[in-house]
């Protein structure tokens, strides 16, 4: 039921790492997401000011693709709100104990050949994936 | 004042990036990690993008003494495996799974007007505040967060 979007994601994937290429290049940053969003929540260094750019960037985007392409917001599968709190805590805790998320450790980690990332990104996608099939295969699609 | 321009305008080149890969639509993140049903192999291609400028932009940056707009360069360096790294990354995959959305991608999608973006976001800051508090109370941890958001660990 699936569709194979190979030329979009690579399109998208490409303007990631663009993205992140000028974090690096211009401002010596590693644009992590679940870094740069606990920065704002729990300022210890001065340095937010960067963060909080960036995360109202991401916001401006969001509002662009909300115009131009609001295809990207057909969720397909939206859980439910319960699932969705329990969701959000996991995401939100996991990747602060873990140091990082699909863009750390997934984009910027792997492409630095840091076997710690390599170890993260293995690790959350073999999760993720027992996770679906536990849940949409066992639990029956309690979507 | 360069650098939160910088930073302003890679954060919408992100979201694009984002919205145009699949990466905000749950269904595509769900979909690529259902190797046991039916796979969309999709998201391996927004990462091979990703990856591929990326590599090359970290390697033009070893030669660099320091980044465009700023003294240094705030890169990870530990090398080391801890039981820290594999447990916070197996409880991001079991979240990831279950909503269908990683930090970015949700944030962006706040754009939406979405509730049940709002939802997850807000569950997820409270999930940063819990590591948060947890860890605040082992110094050995604090010290280790404290790094985090300086940058010189992972991401």
């Amino acid at each position: 039921m699936h569709s194979f979007t190979p030329i979009a994601s690579l399109v998208g994937g490409i303007l990631i790492g663009v993205s992140a290429s000028a974090m690096l290049l211009l401002e010596g940053k590693i644009a992590g997401m679940s870094g740069i969003f606990a920065g704002i929540l729990r300022p210890i260094s001065n340095d937010t000011t960067w963060r909080a750019c960036f995360i109202a960037g991401l916001l401006a985007g969001g509002l662009l693709l909300r115009i131009f392409m609001p295809a990207a917001y057909d969720f397909g599968i939206v859980r439910s709100y319960g699932v969705l709190v329990t969701a959000g805590l996991l995401v939100g805790f996991g990747t602060r104990l873990g140091n990082g998320c699909t863009s750390g450790h997934g984009v910027c980690g792997i492409s630095r050949l840091s076997p710690r990332s390599m170890v993260a990104t293995a690790t959350f996608i073999a999760s993720g994936a027992v996770t679906v099939y536990l849940f949409n295969h066992l639990a029956a699609g309690g979507r | 004042m360069k650098s939160a321009v910088t930073s302003f305008f890679a954060g919408i080149v992100f979201a694009l990036g984002l919205g145009i890969s699949g990466m905000t639509r749950p269904i595509k993140v769900i979909g690529f990690l259902d190797f046991f049903g039916q796979w969309d192999a999709s998201l391996a291609f927004v990462m091979i993008g990703a990856i591929a400028v990326y590599f090359v932009a970290y390697r033009i940056s070893r030669r660099m003494s320091s980044p465009v707009l700023e003294a240094k360069f705030s890169i990870p360096s530990r090398a080391d495996f801890d039981a820290r790294l594999i447990a916070g990354a197996a409880v991001f995959g079991i979240g990831w799974g279950l909503g269908g959305f990683c930090p970015g991608p949700a944030i962006t999608s706040l754009a939406s007007g979405a509730a049940p973006v709002a939802v997850f976001v807000a569950a997820m800051a409270a999930g940063i505040y819990l590591h948060g508090w947890i860890s605040g109370r082992d110094i050995s941890a604090a010290r280790d967060s404290r790094i985090v958001l300086d940058g010189a660990v992972d991401a």
